[in-house]
């Protein structure tokens, strides 16, 4: 109880004092006031300042948060990674009998290979046979040593995620390009940005901060998964979201 | 459970668990914990605070000997339908939407990113099967290699429970997908107290395929809430109409007795279980 009177006599006091700061602006103002047409116009003017302050400074604020919130941040959310060796899709893919699935592949138990391990890679790379710096860099560190490349994975969902190749590219027969983009033809691979809080790969979310994307594989968020089985009539079978349930993407 | 989509007719996952079989063994108990990454709590002994999705106990006919009785009674979740699809004691109380029924597979799903621990679904199940995580999960020094990666593990602050294995459910989907095939079949789906069991006690299949084994035994009667038309098989609080897909069997009246929580006058007068109030 007594807070509340606290908070109303405060309250009012603290008007009491706006009252009597207006009063004293308006003194100040009529000292010099003779009241001539001129001097009734400088007052027009200077309340117009007082007004116009107030809503620049709202307005710069306003902005001012604005790229804060929408440039700074995400620039400062992600932190930027190389991976540890420049890998080129597009070379390979002309060296590979059976394209895509020589190092993407899946097991006869219907769970997928994703990342290729050493074994993919050692029959042509025995050896340093060009002259890349990349593909040296390769043999030595890591086909010398016997050592798996740490590939930092785009496409890493959270932990709690189910996610399966064999529904997607068997069932539904989908190419790699809706979810992957153009990854599997690119000559070299981009930088993988971490988000610094969550510590999930920015593909997750996007590189638009609004969300909003113009391709499917811009972003892998859990509700463009539903959005995509909604579409594709993937049965509605949660009693509390009347969308597929939660025990299909979830684990 | 009308509908019939891309994946053919709904599912119903189910368990029997024959307790004139069970010995009380509790190789189901350590089969669940590790193939769900349930993790050590300093005291085990501390029942109040353990996790144990698969619980093993044990109830006595009261008597003296030489009448002296005693079964052990197996405890998953119990996984609810109640009296309309979903509407499960545990359900029907999250106020997060992270406890969820599937339609598809009958199975009560928890998602523990989703939960934010404020425990009604505890209070809300007549089974205790539902657990808390006071803290985060500590395994002895090496062991997290052994973790499996098919089920996520949980951390402070969030309720766990059976999940019926669902990501076996998921890989034997992944299997069938190879193989051009939507539908798994019984034996690609199977729990793994229900594989651990070296008495054969635990049976797991689809309760709506008359070819399931668990269909066999209880003779699910599916029209009227899943009521046992076995009269050897019963469900935990049957008269709470939680409508369980957990049936047990017994041959011995007082083991079925104990499965519902009659009055004494009731039992005076012989109404035990599979004559009770419910459907
Ligand atoms: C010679 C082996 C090889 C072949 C052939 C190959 N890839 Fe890859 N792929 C790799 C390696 C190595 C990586 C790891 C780099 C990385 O983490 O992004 C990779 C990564 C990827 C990724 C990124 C996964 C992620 O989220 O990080 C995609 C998508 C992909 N490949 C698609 C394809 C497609 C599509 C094709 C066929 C057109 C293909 N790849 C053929 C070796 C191969
Ligand atoms: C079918 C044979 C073959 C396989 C399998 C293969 N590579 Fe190569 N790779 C080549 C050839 C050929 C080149 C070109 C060598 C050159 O002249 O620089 C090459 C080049 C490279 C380079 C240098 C790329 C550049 O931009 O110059 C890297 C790095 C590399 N490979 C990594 C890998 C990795 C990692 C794997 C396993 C996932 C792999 N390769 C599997 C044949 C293969
Ligand atoms: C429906 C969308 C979708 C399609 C289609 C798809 N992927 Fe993926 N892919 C994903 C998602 C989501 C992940 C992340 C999975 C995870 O982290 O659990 C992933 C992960 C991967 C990875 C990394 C896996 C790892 O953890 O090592 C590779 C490599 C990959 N995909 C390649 C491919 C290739 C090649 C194809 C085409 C044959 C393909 N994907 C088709 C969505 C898709
Ligand atoms: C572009 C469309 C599309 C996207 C994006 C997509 N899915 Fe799917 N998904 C499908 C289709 C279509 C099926 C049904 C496959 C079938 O049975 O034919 C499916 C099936 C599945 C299944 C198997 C369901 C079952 O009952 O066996 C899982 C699991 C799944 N999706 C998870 C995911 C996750 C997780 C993501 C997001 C990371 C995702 N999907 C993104 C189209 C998509
Ligand atoms: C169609 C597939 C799909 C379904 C169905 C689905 N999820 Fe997800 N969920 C995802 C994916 C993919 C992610 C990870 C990407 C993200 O955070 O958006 C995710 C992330 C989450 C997260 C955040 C996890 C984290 O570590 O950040 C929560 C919480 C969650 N889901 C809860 C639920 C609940 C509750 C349901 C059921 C009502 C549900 N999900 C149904 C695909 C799905």
């Amino acid at each position: 109880m007594t807070t509340s009177d606290d908070a109303t006599k405060n309250g009012s006091e603290e008007s009491a004092d706006q009252a009597e700061a207006i009063e004293a602006v308006e003194n100040v103002e009529g000292t010099a006031a003779e009241t001539t047409p001129e001097t009734e116009e400088k007052k027009e003017t200077a309340k117009c300042t007082g007004g116009g302050l107030i809503i620049f400074t709202f307005i710069a604020g306003l902005v001012i948060s604005l790229i804060v919130g929408w440039i700074i941040f995400p620039k400062l959310l992600y932190s930027k990674k190389d991976q540890p060796i420049n890998f080129n899709h597009k070379l390979h893919l002309e060296e590979v009998d059976n394209s895509c699935e020589s190092c993407h592949f899946f097991r006869e138990d219907g769970t997928y290979a994703g990342v290729p391990t050493l074994a993919q890679c050692i029959d042509c790379h025995e050896e340093v046979e060009g002259d890349s710096p990349d593909e040296e860099r390769f043999v030595n560190e890591y086909v010398a040593k016997n050592k798996e490349v740490p590939w930092l994975i785009y496409s890493r969902q959270p932990d709690c995620v189910f996610f399966s190749h064999a529904a997607h590219v068997k069932g539904a027969g989908m190419d790699c390009q809706t979810c992957h983009g153009e990854i599997g033809e690119s000559e070299s691979l981009k930088p993988y940005e971490e988000n610094r809080v969550t510590g999930y790969s920015r593909d997750i979310w996007g590189k638009n901060i609004s969300g909003i994307t113009t391709h499917t594989w811009e972003s892998m968020k859990m509700d463009d998964c539903a959005k995509c089985h909604a579409e594709a009539k993937v049965e509605a079978s949660s009693v509390q979201t009347k969308k597929d349930a939660c025990f299909v993407c979830h684990k | 459970m009308k509908e019939e989509g891309k994946h053919g007719k709904a599912n119903k996952f189910g368990m029997v668990i024959d307790l004139d079989k069970c010995t009380g063994c509790g190789s189901c108990m350590v089969a669940c914990m590790s193939e769900n990454n349930v993790s050590f709590k300093e005291d085990e002994s501390d029942k109040r605070l353990s996790i144990t999705w698969m619980k093993v106990y044990r109830i006595t006919n009261g008597k003296k000997f030489p009448d002296a009785e005693e079964c052990f009674l197996p405890r998953p979740c119990m996984h609810c339908e109640g009296e309309h699809s979903g509407h499960s004691p545990c359900v029907s109380v999250c106020p997060a939407t992270a406890t969820d029924y599937s339609t598809q597979t009958g199975i009560v799903s928890q998602i523990y990113t989703r939960c934010f621990g404020c425990r009604y679904c505890m209070a809300a199940c007549p089974y205790h099967a539902r657990h808390f995580n006071w803290w985060d999960p500590v395994w002895p020094e090496g062991m997290e290699k052994f973790l499996s990666p098919n089920v996520s593990p949980r951390m402070r602050g969030v309720v766990e429970k059976c999940s019926f294995c669902f990501h076996r459910y998921q890989l034997a989907k992944d299997k069938a997908y190879m193989d051009g095939r939507r539908e798994i079949r019984e034996e690609e789906y199977q729990t793994a107290c229900t594989q651990a069991c070296p008495a054969g006690a635990i049976t797991f299949g689809d309760l709506n395929n008359k070819n399931h084994k668990v269909y066999k035994l209880v003779k699910p009667d599916n029209k009227h809430h899943g009521k046992p038309r076995n009269p050897h098989a019963f469900r935990l609080l049957e008269r709470l109409k939680t409508n369980p897909k957990v049936y047990y069997l017994s041959s011995r009246d007082w083991v079925r007795a104990a499965g519902d929580n009659y009055t004494v006058e009731e039992k005076r007068k012989g109404i035990t279980s599979g004559s009770g109030s419910g459907h």
